[in-house]
């Protein structure tokens, strides 16, 4: 058996019927945009309200010639994920809750090693076990800050089928781009819900296929020496090249080292490959934000209620506008200061305490005029609580 | 022997202590892939934490030196992905029993084709001598000033248990044991796991007042004795030594290979 | 060349060679090991012993009378 490398661009797309137009769940959406991308391997483990990814891979990812294995447990599928992404697969796993929380050892490991993969978190309501069939987006700073040190990392959200579809697909091609771990931060709403998926045709979106090495057999190869541009041409294990991976602090040949500037320079360029990129990583859709007096932020399910109300305002004539954020790191700081600048509130609708809202605060000029609407009882936020927290903001009572 | 083409010279003298048994298993696998003449480039070692993870770094293999515990799990997945890989596992007491044990058992359930090696030293050595699930009861440690009372695994009884297909035993003082053991193990297809008791002079003999490398590799060659042998029969206190199983079982990826010829409809 | 030869820089000195030589044809000086080839029959117990693989045999130049012993 030979090594499973990403299949053709598209060539999942097509076993899909592309161009078919299908009523699917989220995550099954996630599963068509992975086999787009090129997925070719998944490891996991059942959890709520997840599993409906990996139960679609498993029948899916051998009709490819890829590989689905059910691991022992969560730390171990995301172990696998780092294996097999080393041997040239583009490599997946998918969680909830306390799942996310055991992987991130493992993702710490990806961070340090650069290792190109995707990491699925369908949010549900903690800590611990919490609710786990409620929805919720507690996950945020988790997914930013769960393994140890310092690193960063880049998450994405969604909050519609077609939209979870196509973030994941750009999921893969970050993923490789930057050789980094990147988590698709979904929530049960979008998980569950289904609507109308369409498949794009093969070449329609773009997919990053894996920067392999040009250095030949015999000469020196350096994996972990970027080219100027800030990319890290890999050599799968099994090739011409044999080198070291770790999670220890490592020189451009990846053996181990001590050595302060080499330290301080491997953890610079982990931060920076991404932090100094945030620009180009900023994935948002914005909605009647000309003219805007009160704008919602919002992103996954939220935005949808967000989205709803919005509509329903602005019918009557309200100034009110929606930024739907899809990047939450490297946080779009500068697109959140731009886009409320003129606002006179800026309300940050969320199902959690106030995560995003925290981050929103930092980034705009005025932060007295950032209002938290949130829920945070395993409910989806409605238009209705959103109009509630503005009317009162707006001093005209509940 | 031509073990030279198969190290990375550069990062000696290694790490281990003065009569530290790491180096004799490694010694000890070089030698047995050097006869098999595998091709380098289909080599790979993956490690988790510790002093028997450093093995990873002196071998001019593909290495992925993990996290702790995690090698089994991450082998798994490189396997899976290339079964034509030939893959190591070398493990210390915790990365094969304590905080790794759930994939080593579940690697050995899968009957997935990897050589696990099992040195066990009985401590944690990289941390500075703390008891370990193979320290087994009355052991001096430093977690363990008033002497254990956890008893051990048995890793041979364990990997059986749990369904390997190939599992060996044998110690650093056995050292041509050690060679043809590991040749087996790699040629066997399946979840090979050897077993060898390598010997911590600087925490575990010390500490316990077994004395220096010497007399540590001396107790494996007086309480150990081959399976079957008269030695054994005459004195089951003795430690047996061998190849314990050496059996057949569908291995995981040519069982996938199978799921992936259903899945697109030609299977036989 | 000698049967035996030790890379001192990678000896640490155990004594594990001297130690299960079956010739006694080790001995440890200023804590590294070193060969006396006069006793020794080349049986490459020494190389794989060595657990900073600081030594190598060369088992071809097994002198005749310890091949006759061996056999």
């Amino acid at each position: 058996m030979s090594q499973r490398k990403s299949s053709r661009a598209g060539a999942g797309a097509k076993a899909a019927a592309a161009g078919h137009i299908h009523f699917v769940q989220g995550n099954e959406a996630c599963v068509h945009g992975a086999l787009y991308a090129g997925v070719s391997f998944f490891a996991g483990y059942p959890i709520t309200p997840s599993t409906e990814i990996a139960e679609h891979l498993a029948e899916r990812l051998p009709g490819i010639g890829g590989a689905f294995i059910q691991m022992e447990d969560e730390i171990g599928a995301m172990c696998a994920v780092c294996g097999a992404a080393l041997a040239g697969a583009k490599a997946m796993t998918a969680t909830s809750g306390p799942g996310f929380s055991l992987k991130q050892e493992a993702i710490g490991y990806a961070c340090m090693a650069e290792i190109p993969c995707v990491v699925v978190n369908v949010q549900r309501a903690g800590p611990s076990t919490g609710l786990p069939t409620k929805v919720a987006q507690g996950d945020v700073n988790q997914a930013r800050w769960g393994t140890h040190g310092d690193h960063s990392i880049v998450v994405l959200t969604a909050s519609s089928v077609q939209d979870v579809f196509a973030i994941t697909v750009e999921a893969f091609n970050i993923a490789e781009i930057y050789r980094t771990p990147v988590i698709l931060l979904f929530d049960e709403v979008v998980g569950h819900m289904r609507e109308k998926l369409i498949i794009p045709a093969p070449g329609e979106l773009p997919v990053v296929e894996r920067l392999r090495t040009a250095v030949k057999a015999g000469v020196n190869y350096h994996p972990y020496l970027p080219r100027e541009d800030g990319r890290l041409p890999i050599s799968d294990f099994g090739d011409v090249h044999r080198y070291n991976v770790t999670g220890l602090f490592h020189d451009i040949f990846g053996f181990p080292t001590e050595n302060p500037e080499q330290v301080s320079k491997l953890v610079y360029h982990l931060v920076d490959k991404i932090e100094n990129r945030s620009h180009l990583l900023a994935r948002y859709k914005e909605f009647y934000l000309e003219d805007a007096e009160h704008i919602l932020v919002s992103y996954g399910s939220s935005a949808r209620s967000a989205r709803h109300l919005v509509e329903g305002r602005r019918r009557k004539g309200d100034r009110i506008g929606l930024l739907e954020l899809q990047t939450l790191w490297p946080f779009p700081a500068q697109v959140v200061r731009e886009k409320t600048a003129h606002a006179k509130n800026v309300f940050v609708v969320e199902m959690n305490l106030g995560q995003v809202m925290a981050q929103v605060k930092q980034a705009t000029a005025h932060p007295d005029r950032v209002f938290l609407v949130n829920r945070m009882d395993g409910m989806l936020v409605t238009p209705t609580d959103i109009g509630k927290v503005m009317r009162t903001v707006e001093g005209r009572g509940f | 022997m031509a073990f030279q083409k198969l190290i990375r010279e550069r990062f000696f003298p290694h790490l281990w202590c003065p009569g530290c048994g790491h180096g004799t298993v490694l010694n000890g696998l070089l030698h047995a892939v050097d006869e098999l003449g595998l091709d380098q480039s289909s080599l790979c070692m993956v490690s988790g934490i510790g002093c028997s993870a450093r093995i990873a770094g002196y071998v001019d293999f593909h290495t992925m030196h993990t996290m702790h515990g995690r090698a089994l799990a991450c082998a798994t997945g490189l396997k899976l992905a290339r079964p034509s890989l030939t893959i190591f596992v070398p493990m210390g007491d915790g990365d094969a029993t304590a905080i790794g044990g759930n994939h080593f058992i579940h690697a050995c359930r899968r009957n997935i084709d990897l050589t696990a090696i099992v040195l066990n030293n009985r401590i944690y050595g990289m941390t500075g001598g703390q008891y370990s699930p193979l320290s087994g009861q009355g052991i001096l440690a430093t977690t363990a000033p008033y002497r254990s009372i956890d008893p051990a695994f048995d890793v041979v009884q364990l990997a059986l248990g749990a369904g390997a297909t190939f599992v060996a035993r044998t110690t650093a003082f056995h050292v041509k044991e050690i060679g043809s053991i590991i040749k087996k193990a790699v040629q066997h297809k399946g979840m090979s796991v050897v077993e060898i008791f390598v010997q911590c002079p600087t925490y575990f003999g010390r500490k316990n007042k077994i004395g220096d490398a010497v007399q540590m590799l001396e107790q494996y060659r007086d309480r150990t004795a081959p399976l079957g042998s008269k030695k054994l029969e005459a004195d089951p206190s003795l430690i047996a030594r061998g190849i314990f199983k050496d059996e057949q079982r569908p291995e995981y990826c040519e069982e996938y290979a199978k799921i992936i010829a259903r899945a697109q409809g030609k299977e036989a | 060349m000698e049967a035996v030869s030790i890379n001192e820089r990678w000896c640490k000195g155990c004594g594990i060679c001297v130690a299960f030589c079956p010739k006694e044809a080790l001995v440890l000086e200023h804590e590294k090991a070193r060969h006396i080839p006069d006793r020794c029959i080349a049986c490459g117990m020494c190389e794989l012993y060595c657990p900073d693989l600081a030594i190598t045999v060369d088992t071809s130049k097994k002198p005749a009378r310890a091949k006759k012993e061996v056999a």
